[in-house]
């Protein structure tokens, strides 16, 4: 077969996985900015950490595979791992949670299956869920809403602060706030309306999160980075999930508005569910797997053990991914029925 | 009705045979390499694993427990399971040629994979009734039938990677085993008890 060639002059696509990568990486500053704004210095230090880590274990886990450091460590795509893991933890997380997590993520859930291109699963979320389970004590010590200096911040990530510290410092999130009133027979709106953690639609500080992190995500919708059928099927499934069952008892299920604006949804949505390479790849593939993890979302915060569910879901989707592809495939053009 | 729900529920996703339970392995490990011999094999276990289900607790409600032989349960469920498995290959064989073949050593086999044995015998060990234990069969081969199918997409990919020579083949296959097994934890919490 051969391939047809249209004759010059030929438009060159100017994208490269670094370019594609920095952008990525540019577009979660403003979410960054809000932490700081919010929480204080500790995730610039676990920002720095991280990327330092990861750099170290994507050189490592190259020399020992035998390919050339150089123009993977330039891509940045153990960066964006190691950013969207640590924007998944606690800001002041302990370094060996940290270094736990990028460790499992490029040693494990991305070079073992042959790095960049090839794992099944989104390295920072198989690196998430690795510390949600072997660690919930820390990975739920979710610091109170403070900004905290430089200084401080360095010290309770490195230096094992002793739990009265500790304590001082953290509160729990408002996602676990509401789901122990809710079992105390509180309804959805006494818990929201006589807490102070609860601003106009979710937590106080989580709602500013989540926009800054939609803005970061249109901008790369804009920039043809990512699509818009993962993170439009995903939250119009979350958000349908929240209004049925929001209609069915308000009392008890929390509006779409809250589960929008709460926890990692817009993180997830356009950052982490959109990765090329673990997510379904068809487009109607797409739409599927978006739905499928705005679901599980759903199902995993309101009836599952653990407080918010995009990790799992976007992993239990990843799982999906090859399946979806399987039965989604385009018709391809002059092939097959029309119907 | 919410109870059979709550049943399939707990059966497929939330205490999944293969991925939480780690029963069945040697089928969900020697059988996933291709999508279609995994999905004949899914289609097969289900079969085995709803009749074998049934047959089990009637063997026990009507043979063992009123003759109080309860020490022979074991050796009378594999002996159920066994018939049910030569019936459900004689079936095979003349239906379908091809999935015989291309099934071939593994379809004799789902009589010793563990998961069959083990819904017969938790059937007892929760004093499950007659529709319940034809639900919970059912609920575990639909279960071992959904990770079964998604593991063999995911390892056609995997065989296309550029997996370290030290981790290809069933190293890389355990270890994506053990990632989904992780994922799945993510269902924990959803049916109580």
């Amino acid at each position: 077969m051969s391939l047809y060639t249209p004759s010059s002059p030929h438009m060159h696509a100017d994208t490269s996985i670094a370019q594609v990568m920095s952008k990525v990486l540019l577009a979660l500053l403003p979410g960054i900015a809000a932490y700081v704004w919010l929480f204080g210095w500790g995730i610039v230090v676990q920002l720095s950490f991280a990327t330092l880590l990861a750099l170290g274990a994507e050189a490592l886990m190259l020399r020992l595979r035998r390919r050339p450091l150089l123009p993977f460590l330039t891509d940045g795509s153990a960066i964006v791992t190691a950013w969207l893991l640590c924007l998944s933890i606690p800001p002041i997380a302990p370094w060996w949670i940290t270094a736990i997590g990028v460790l499992f993520a490029i040693v494990l859930a991305k070079h073992l299956y042959g790095g960049l291109g090839y794992n099944p699963f989104n390295p920072a979320m198989v690196g998430y869920a690795a510390l949600l389970i072997s660690f919930p004590a820390e990975m739920t010590a979710w610091q109170a809403p403070q900004p905290l200096d430089l200084a401080q911040a360095a010290s309770l990530i490195f230096l094992a602060p002793p739990r009265e510290v500790l304590d001082a410092v953290t509160s729990a999130t408002p996602m676990d706030f509401l789901r122990t009133q809710l079992g105390l027979d509180k309804t959805v709106d006494e818990v929201i309306a006589h807490s102070p953690l609860f601003g106009y639609l979710a937590g106080k500080t989580q709602e500013i999160l989540n926009l800054m992190f939609l803005l970061g995500g249109l901008w790369l919708i804009k920039q043809r980075i990512i699509g818009w059928q993962i993170p439009v099927a995903m939250l119009a499934s979350l958000a349908i999930m929240a209004a049925v069952f929001h209609l069915y008892d308000p009392e008890r299920f929390a509006s779409p508005a809250f589960h929008l604006a709460s926890g990692a949804v817009m993180l997830g949505a356009f950052f982490i569910a959109t990765d090329p390479v673990s997510a379904s790849t068809t487009p109607r593939g797409r739409l599927i797997y978006g739905a499928g993890i705005g679901i599980l979302v759903y199902v995993i915060r309101t009836w599952g053990g653990y407080p918010d569910g995009v990790a799992f879901a976007v992993l239990l989707l990843n799982i999906c991914a090859p399946t979806i592809d399987y039965y989604t495939k385009p018709r391809v053009f002059g092939h097959g029925d029309k119907d | 009705m919410t109870e059979f729900a709550l049943i399939l529920v707990s059966t497929v996703l939330v205490n999944n045979f293969v991925l939480v339970k780690f029963l069945g392995l040697c089928p969900f490990m020697g059988v996933s390499r291709k999508l279609e011999t995994a999905t004949g094999m899914a289609l097969a276990t289900t079969f085995v694993l709803t009749i074998s289900s049934i047959c089990s607790y009637l063997i026990n409600a009507y043979l063992l427990l009123p003759l109080e032989l309860e020490y022979l349960r074991t050796i009378a469920f594999i002996l159920a399971i066994a018939a049910v498995v030569q019936f459900t290959e004689m079936v095979v064989h003349k239906t379908s040629p091809m999935l015989y073949q291309v099934l071939g050593i593994f379809l004799p086999l789902i009589a010793t994979n563990c998961a069959v044995l083990g819904v017969a015998l938790l059937n007892v060990q929760q004093d499950l009734g007659f529709l319940q234990s034809a639900v919970y069969g059912f609920g575990a081969a639909v279960g071992f039938s959904l990770v079964l199918i998604l593991f063999a997409a995911l390892r056609e990919r995997i065989a296309a990677a550029d997996v370290p020579q030290a981790f290809r083949g069933p190293a890389i296959g355990l270890i994506t085993a053990g990632l989904m097994s992780m994922a799945f934890m993510g269902f924990s919490g959803l049916v109580k008890g």
